[in-house]
Protein backbone atom coordinates (compact mmCIF):
# COMPACT_ATOMS: atom_id res chain seq x y z
CA UNK A 1 0.00 0.00 0.00
CA UNK A 2 1.15 3.67 -0.44
CA UNK A 3 1.98 5.58 2.62
CA UNK A 4 1.42 10.03 2.81
CA UNK A 5 2.84 11.92 4.86
CA UNK A 6 1.63 15.53 5.11
CA UNK A 7 3.18 18.67 7.25
CA UNK A 8 5.95 17.98 10.01
CA UNK A 9 5.15 14.32 9.92
CA UNK A 10 6.66 14.43 6.53
CA UNK A 11 9.43 16.40 7.67
CA UNK A 12 10.18 14.34 10.26
CA UNK A 13 10.34 11.41 8.05
CA UNK A 14 12.14 13.60 4.96
CA UNK A 15 9.50 11.60 2.79
CA UNK A 16 5.82 12.69 0.73
CA UNK A 17 5.30 8.79 0.44
CA UNK A 18 6.20 5.56 0.10
CA UNK A 19 5.06 1.97 -0.82
CA UNK A 20 4.98 -0.14 2.31
CA UNK A 21 4.57 -3.59 3.04
CA UNK A 22 3.49 -4.24 6.69
CA UNK A 23 2.96 -7.32 7.58
CA UNK A 24 -0.28 -9.47 8.09
CA UNK A 25 -0.03 -8.69 12.43
CA UNK A 26 -0.31 -5.08 11.48
CA UNK A 27 -4.46 -4.70 11.42
CA UNK A 28 -5.00 -1.20 12.70
CA UNK A 29 -3.54 2.28 12.23
CA UNK A 30 -2.74 1.98 15.52
CA UNK A 31 -0.84 -0.99 15.05
CA UNK A 32 0.57 0.88 11.78
CA UNK A 33 1.80 3.56 13.48
CA UNK A 34 4.09 0.94 16.01
CA UNK A 35 5.37 -0.44 12.87
CA UNK A 36 6.18 2.38 11.07
CA UNK A 37 7.76 3.91 13.91
CA UNK A 38 10.60 1.29 14.37
CA UNK A 39 11.89 2.34 10.41
CA UNK A 40 13.88 5.22 11.55
CA UNK A 41 15.02 7.73 13.89
CA UNK A 42 12.75 10.31 11.37
CA UNK A 43 9.54 7.55 11.96
CA UNK A 44 10.24 7.50 15.45
CA UNK A 45 9.93 11.26 15.76
CA UNK A 46 7.00 11.87 13.70
CA UNK A 47 5.11 9.28 15.63
CA UNK A 48 6.75 10.02 19.06
CA UNK A 49 2.99 11.26 20.15
CA UNK A 50 0.52 9.46 18.71
CA UNK A 51 -2.48 11.69 20.08
CA UNK A 52 -0.97 14.53 17.80
CA UNK A 53 -1.39 11.98 14.66
CA UNK A 54 -4.75 11.97 12.98
CA UNK A 55 -5.21 9.26 10.00
CA UNK A 56 -6.79 8.83 6.64
CA UNK A 57 -7.00 5.36 5.10
CA UNK A 58 -8.01 5.65 1.39
CA UNK A 59 -9.05 9.85 2.02
CA UNK A 60 -11.46 9.06 4.62
CA UNK A 61 -10.73 10.40 8.36
CA UNK A 62 -9.81 6.96 9.92
CA UNK A 63 -9.59 6.29 13.99
CA UNK A 64 -6.76 4.95 15.58
CA UNK A 65 -8.60 1.48 16.00
CA UNK A 66 -10.06 1.67 12.12
CA UNK A 67 -8.43 -1.35 10.19
CA UNK A 68 -6.52 -0.78 7.54
CA UNK A 69 -8.17 -3.94 5.65
CA UNK A 70 -7.00 -4.08 1.62
CA UNK A 71 -6.28 0.20 1.81
CA UNK A 72 -4.53 1.14 -1.22
CA UNK A 73 -3.56 4.56 0.63
CA UNK A 74 -2.89 5.46 4.36
CA UNK A 75 -2.03 8.89 5.10
CA UNK A 76 -0.44 10.55 8.52
CA UNK A 77 -0.69 14.58 9.58
CA UNK A 78 -1.16 16.46 12.08
CA UNK A 79 -4.23 18.17 13.65
CA UNK A 80 -5.65 20.16 10.03
CA UNK A 81 -5.13 24.11 10.42
CA UNK A 82 -7.02 25.12 7.29
CA UNK A 83 -9.99 27.16 7.00
CA UNK B 1 -39.52 17.91 -0.74
CA UNK B 2 -37.19 19.93 -2.97
CA UNK B 3 -34.04 18.45 -4.39
CA UNK B 4 -31.14 19.67 -2.86
CA UNK B 5 -28.69 21.67 -4.93
CA UNK B 6 -25.40 20.32 -6.30
CA UNK B 7 -22.61 21.93 -3.62
CA UNK B 8 -19.81 23.74 -5.53
CA UNK B 9 -16.61 22.74 -4.40
CA UNK B 10 -13.33 23.48 -5.96
CA UNK B 11 -10.01 23.54 -4.39
CA UNK B 12 -7.02 25.95 -6.30
CA UNK B 13 -3.83 27.48 -6.09
CA UNK B 14 -5.66 30.78 -7.35
CA UNK B 15 -7.54 33.33 -6.07
CA UNK B 16 -11.08 34.03 -6.44
CA UNK B 17 -13.86 36.31 -7.02
CA UNK B 18 -16.47 36.84 -4.41
CA UNK B 19 -18.83 39.23 -6.91
CA UNK B 20 -18.21 36.34 -9.55
CA UNK B 21 -19.02 33.71 -7.62
CA UNK B 22 -22.42 34.99 -5.91
CA UNK B 23 -23.89 35.81 -9.00
CA UNK B 24 -23.06 32.06 -10.10
CA UNK B 25 -25.35 31.39 -7.41
CA UNK B 26 -28.33 33.95 -8.16
CA UNK B 27 -28.39 34.58 -11.64
CA UNK B 28 -31.54 33.36 -13.02
CA UNK B 29 -32.94 32.76 -9.69
CA UNK B 30 -35.61 34.74 -8.22
CA UNK B 31 -36.61 32.54 -5.29
CA UNK B 32 -33.71 33.03 -3.30
CA UNK B 33 -34.07 35.62 -0.31
CA UNK B 34 -30.86 35.35 1.57
CA UNK B 35 -27.00 35.12 0.35
CA UNK B 36 -24.50 35.23 3.29
CA UNK B 37 -20.79 34.89 2.59
CA UNK B 38 -17.59 34.00 4.19
CA UNK B 39 -14.06 34.50 3.62
CA UNK B 40 -11.33 33.72 5.36
CA UNK B 41 -7.96 36.38 4.79
CA UNK B 42 -4.68 35.64 5.69
CA UNK B 43 -3.71 38.19 9.08
CA UNK B 44 0.00 39.64 8.76
CA UNK B 45 0.28 38.53 12.69
CA UNK B 46 1.38 42.47 13.97
CA UNK B 47 3.87 42.08 10.76
CA UNK B 48 4.95 39.17 12.48
CA UNK B 49 3.92 37.07 9.17
CA UNK B 50 5.26 37.46 5.41
CA UNK B 51 3.11 34.52 4.40
CA UNK B 52 1.46 31.41 4.57
CA UNK B 53 1.93 28.32 2.92
CA UNK B 54 -0.84 25.59 2.72
CA UNK B 55 -0.37 22.72 1.96
CA UNK B 56 -3.14 19.97 1.46
CA UNK B 57 -4.01 16.81 0.48
CA UNK B 58 -4.87 16.21 -2.74
CA UNK B 59 -8.10 14.40 -3.79
CA UNK B 60 -9.07 13.95 -0.06
CA UNK B 61 -9.45 18.15 0.43
CA UNK B 62 -11.93 18.04 -2.44
CA UNK B 63 -13.66 14.41 -1.24
CA UNK B 64 -13.80 15.41 2.45
CA UNK B 65 -14.91 19.63 1.80
CA UNK B 66 -17.55 17.45 -0.20
CA UNK B 67 -19.02 15.54 2.41
CA UNK B 68 -19.32 18.70 4.45
CA UNK B 69 -21.38 20.15 1.90
CA UNK B 70 -23.45 17.24 1.33
CA UNK B 71 -23.98 17.24 5.27
CA UNK B 72 -24.81 20.57 5.46
CA UNK B 73 -26.99 20.02 2.57
CA UNK B 74 -29.08 17.83 4.67
CA UNK B 75 -29.21 19.62 7.41
CA UNK B 76 -30.41 23.30 6.22
CA UNK B 77 -32.69 23.49 3.46
CA UNK B 78 -30.16 25.28 0.96
CA UNK B 79 -30.68 26.90 -2.65
CA UNK B 80 -27.25 26.86 -3.61
CA UNK B 81 -23.26 26.65 -1.90
CA UNK B 82 -20.05 27.28 -3.11
CA UNK B 83 -16.81 26.10 -0.82
CA UNK B 84 -13.47 27.15 -2.50
CA UNK B 85 -10.10 27.04 -0.29
CA UNK B 86 -6.83 27.33 -1.66
CA UNK B 87 -3.38 26.17 -1.16
CA UNK B 88 0.09 27.73 -1.67
CA UNK B 89 1.88 30.54 -0.68
CA UNK B 90 -0.66 33.01 0.57
CA UNK B 91 0.36 36.23 1.71
CA UNK B 92 -1.15 38.86 4.07
CA UNK B 93 -4.58 40.34 3.04
CA UNK B 94 -5.13 37.39 0.44
CA UNK B 95 -8.26 35.46 0.92
CA UNK B 96 -7.71 31.77 1.55
CA UNK B 97 -11.58 30.24 1.96
CA UNK B 98 -14.76 31.10 0.46
CA UNK B 99 -18.09 29.86 1.58
CA UNK B 100 -21.30 30.78 -0.22
CA UNK B 101 -24.45 29.86 1.08
CA UNK B 102 -28.09 30.28 -0.81
CA UNK B 103 -31.64 29.76 0.83
CA UNK B 104 -34.87 31.18 1.03
CA UNK B 105 -34.40 32.85 4.44
CA UNK B 106 -31.17 34.45 6.46
CA UNK B 107 -31.32 32.04 9.65
CA UNK B 108 -30.33 28.86 7.30
CA UNK B 109 -27.92 30.41 4.99
CA UNK B 110 -26.28 31.90 7.61
CA UNK B 111 -26.03 28.90 10.27
CA UNK B 112 -25.12 26.39 7.32
CA UNK B 113 -22.47 28.83 6.69
CA UNK B 114 -20.97 28.69 9.74
CA UNK B 115 -21.26 25.16 10.38
CA UNK B 116 -19.14 24.78 7.04
CA UNK B 117 -16.31 26.48 8.21
CA UNK B 118 -16.49 24.93 12.04
CA UNK B 119 -16.09 22.06 9.55
CA UNK B 120 -13.74 22.38 7.50
CA UNK B 121 -10.97 23.98 10.42
CA UNK B 122 -11.00 20.41 11.86
CA UNK B 123 -11.98 18.07 8.69
CA UNK B 124 -10.82 19.62 5.67
CA UNK B 125 -6.78 18.45 5.55
CA UNK B 126 -4.90 21.39 5.00
CA UNK B 127 -1.74 22.37 7.55
CA UNK B 128 -0.59 25.68 7.72
CA UNK B 129 3.35 26.80 7.35
CA UNK B 130 4.30 30.09 8.58
CA UNK B 131 6.78 32.31 6.47
CA UNK B 132 9.15 34.65 8.87
CA UNK B 133 9.86 38.00 7.37
CA UNK B 134 12.95 37.76 4.93
CA UNK B 135 11.99 34.68 3.75
CA UNK B 136 12.68 32.30 7.31
CA UNK B 137 10.67 29.68 7.36
CA UNK B 138 8.28 30.01 10.92
CA UNK B 139 6.72 27.13 12.50
CA UNK B 140 3.38 25.05 11.29
CA UNK B 141 0.45 26.58 13.03
CA UNK B 142 -1.08 24.47 15.96
CA UNK B 143 -4.28 23.24 15.55
CA UNK B 144 -6.99 25.53 18.24
CA UNK B 145 -8.41 23.12 20.71
CA UNK B 146 -11.58 26.41 20.12
CA UNK B 147 -11.79 25.31 16.57
CA UNK B 148 -12.45 21.43 17.99
CA UNK B 149 -15.11 22.46 20.43
CA UNK B 150 -16.98 24.84 17.71
CA UNK B 151 -17.48 21.91 15.49
CA UNK B 152 -18.49 19.74 18.37
CA UNK B 153 -21.55 21.95 19.15
CA UNK B 154 -23.15 21.18 15.61
CA UNK B 155 -23.47 17.34 16.85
Amino acid sequence: MKALYFAWVRERIGLSEEEIAPPGEVVTVRQLIEWLSRRGDGYAAAFANPATIRAAVDKRHAAADAPIGAAREVAFFPPMTGG
Amino acid sequence: MTSQPAPSVRVQADDFDVAHEQALQTRGRRDIGALVSFVGLCRDEDGALEALDLEHYPGMAEAEISRVAVEALERWPLQGLTVIHRFGRIRPGEQIVLVLTAARHRADAFAAAEFLMDYLKTRAPFWKKERRPGGAPGDWVSAKSEDDSAAERWR
